[in-house]
């Protein structure tokens, strides 16, 4: 695959704060893939990795007016918002010091004040949340746009449908990214999603859809800049579809024996963190050094999440109950 | 000062004093402005029980019509209530609760526990429940107790105007998701409400009318078929003490069993399903922390476990009516061992 797309000038800065965060969910995720086979992270963990330049190219658009809502598959949504890394880590080991005091876990980790309303549990649980948010940003008038993402599996859910309707209808700054990874738990979108792709059914709700390969971070960051720009006017939703596939298997413990090779065809060929690396060295932009320095930084960092998140106290029973209500 | 008004003109008045007192209150659901990008009226129902008639002109920009979208609107009130606003929506019938529950018991109702108490939800989910008006079996159901069930959501049920304007207030200005149940029955009753705003309080039941004998503990509708049933027991000089739960979550067990531990007799009258319900719920309560007060079984008055029948014929049988309930509290009171 070949990078076709112009992108804008990025600063120093901003390419770094890039490839930083998108080391870092590599990193983060790749350290939960190794700590989950030793069997002390309890329950469901779906891991990001190779998706990384969804999150942060869209959300390296975004700033403290917006909100996104994320799904099961949620940790790079996260670190792409700016959520705290050691609080993340500790929810998923079900400490008291996580994101959500224990009680959340990876499928549930959640900041508002980052304007992260929430992986979620529910595929298509996040569309109509961003409608509404995105009509409270709307009605306001904060300029906010709010971002729901899903994968090729919530494209299928009525929710996911009617929410694009709505923000249609409504004409909300509200924008719909589609991942498709290529599957939903072992199933092909190939198979399940009806149209050629799941860009087309933008149509269908009377906004603009674009494909883009979701490998490329500058393809991403174009497609949601113009995206966000338009609807921050006033100019309604977009339904932006990103094609590449997940390094992992839907949960971890998957044996993924329904797949067949892409995965160490995308890691060699096209992942994102390589063609990021390239591009920005072949400018001249950054030096390898540069990346090398970050590489260094962000595995220090991973290594004191986990030290920190192991030691950490768990919630004890008094937790148990509290928080149900603000007043009950 | 107190005049006679509808339950609907009511819940009405509640909503436009809300919205006036704060700008975040905003109203949305179907037709509840009506006649959305049509060629007429633009405020032309105001929901389809008129509850929000008016609004749409009084408070521009604030009441918005949906598509028949469930899912989506009620989703979106619930993700507005986490940006700061504090929406009230309004779901045309409980029934409807099938094509957008998962916004309700799995995103509203969990945020705050899930997310370590940094979510605050302030959403009302205004809806119209019960059977009476020939709706059949997908528009005349309670389903209360299914949302009772769920921690994370309160539950309310006005029996009267002046209970469902200080019930509304209070869930608009409440700070966690609230399901606001409007039996379709009641709206075009009558009775006194102040003119002035005020909130009633969550958790604390009202004992309409005082008694020795049987406490009756019932809800929403049945407040008034218990009522009926107390006048005509009162002429036997049997005195019940009958006792509107006016919420189910927060429920306020402390005043069902003061009253019990007075009469000694339990009736719980409830228009819902016998299974799983309000009227098991309070028997179970009541069995277990007034067992020594009890001078006979509890008894329940419920619809039976059958979906909501068609026919004029059949419905009339199928909603508990006074002589059920003057039935049960004469099981009650002529129990011997």
């Amino acid at each position: 695959m070949t990078d076709t797309v112009e992108r804008k000038t990025l600063t120093r800065e901003h390419l770094l704060d890039v490839y930083r965060t998108m080391r870092t969910i590599r990193e983060f995720e790749e350290r939960v893939h190794a700590e989950f086979a030793t069997g002390e992270i309890p329950g469901f963990v779906h891991l990001y990795a190779g998706e990384e330049a969804s999150a942060v190219g869209v959300c390296s658009n975004l700033d403290d007016r917006d909100t996104i809502a994320s799904t099961h598959r949620g940790h790079g949504h996260c670190i792409a918002r700016g959520v705290d890394v050691s609080e993340m880590m500790a929810e998923i080991y079900g400490r008291k010091t996580g994101s959500c005091h224990g009680k959340g876990g990876s499928m549930h980790i959640a900041d508002l004040s980052k304007g992260m309303l929430g992986a979620n549990g529910i595929v298509g649980g996040g569309p109509p949340l961003i409608c509404g948010t995105a009509l409270a940003a709307k009605l306001k008038g904060t300029g906010g746009v709010s971002v729901a993402f899903f994968g090729d599996g919530g494209s299928n859910q009525g929710t996911t449908l009617e929410s694009m309707n709505l923000a249609s209808v409504w004409n909300l700054p509200a924008i719909f990214v589609a991942e498709n990874n290529g599957y939903a738990e072992t199933t092909s979108s190939t198979w399940s999603v009806a149209s050629d792709n799941i860009a087309d059914r933008a149509a269908g709700f009377g906004m603009p859809g674009v494909i883009v390969d979701g490998f490329d971070f500058f393809a991403v960051h174009e497609a949601a800049s113009e995206a966000i720009a338009r609807a921050r006017e006033g100019g309604g939703p977009t339904l932006i579809e990103m094609k590449f596939t997940r390094y992992f298997g839907h949960f971890e413990g998957d044996q993924q024996t329904y797949r067949a090779g892409e995965v160490e065809h995308a890691r060699a060929e096209l992942d994102c963190l390589k063609r990021f690396a390239g591009r920005v060295t072949e400018t001249g932009e950054l030096a390898q050094a540069d990346l090398g320095a970050v590489d260094a930084e962000v595995a220090a960092l991973i290594d004191r999440v986990v030290d920190e998140a192991k030691a950490a106290p768990l919630p004890t029973e008094a937790d148990l109950l509290t928080d149900v209500y603000v007043r009950y | 000062m107190a005049r006679n008004i509808t339950y609907r003109e009511a819940l009405n008045e509640a909503l436009a004093q809300e919205m006036e007192r704060d700008e975040s209150v905003i109203v949305m659901g179907e037709d509840n402005a009506g006649g959305a990008g049509a060629p007429g009226e633009d405020d032309a129902w105001g929901g389809v029980l008129g509850v929000t008639k008016g609004l749409y002109h009084k408070f521009p920009g604030r009441v918005l019509d949906t598509p028949i979208s469930e899912s989506a609107f009620i989703g979106a009130a619930i993700g507005a209530a986490t940006a700061g606003m504090r929406p009230v929506a309004e779901l045309m019938f409980v029934d409807f609760m099938g094509v957008c529950f998962d916004q309700i018991y799995n995103q509203a109702a969990k945020f705050r526990y899930m997310f370590g108490g940094k979510a605050v939800t302030p959403v009302v989910i205004r809806t119209m429940y019960g059977a009476g008006l020939r709706a059949a079996a997908q528009h005349s159901q309670c389903l209360y107790p299914l949302f009772t069930h769920i921690p994370g959501l309160k539950v309310v049920l006005p029996a009267t105007p002046y209970d469902a304007k200080g019930l509304l207030t209070q869930a608009i200005r409440d700070n966690d998701p609230v399901m606001f149940f409007e039996h379709k029955a009641l709206y075009d009753m009558s009775g006194p409400v102040p003119e002035e705003s005020y909130a009633l309080p969550f958790g604390e039941a009202n004992v309409v009318r005082e008694g020795g004998d049987v406490t009756i503990v019932t809800l929403g509708r049945m407040v008034h078929t218990s009522l009926e049933a107390a006048g005509q027991l009162a002429a036997d000089g049997v005195q019940c003490e009958v006792v509107d739960l006016r919420t189910t979550s927060p429920l306020d067990e402390d005043t069902v069993l003061e009253s019990v531990e007075g009469t000694g007799r339990l009736v719980v009258v409830d228009e819902a399903h016998p299974r799983c319900s309000i009227a098991t719920d309070i028997s179970a309560l009541v069995a277990r922390k007034a067992f020594g007060a009890l001078r006979a079984p509890i008894e329940m008055v419920t619809a039976p476990h059958t979906p909501v029948p068609f026919s004029t014929a059949l419905e009339d049988i199928y909603i508990p009516d006074a002589q059920r309930v003057v039935n049960a509290v004469k099981t009650v009171t002529g129990w011997t061992r």
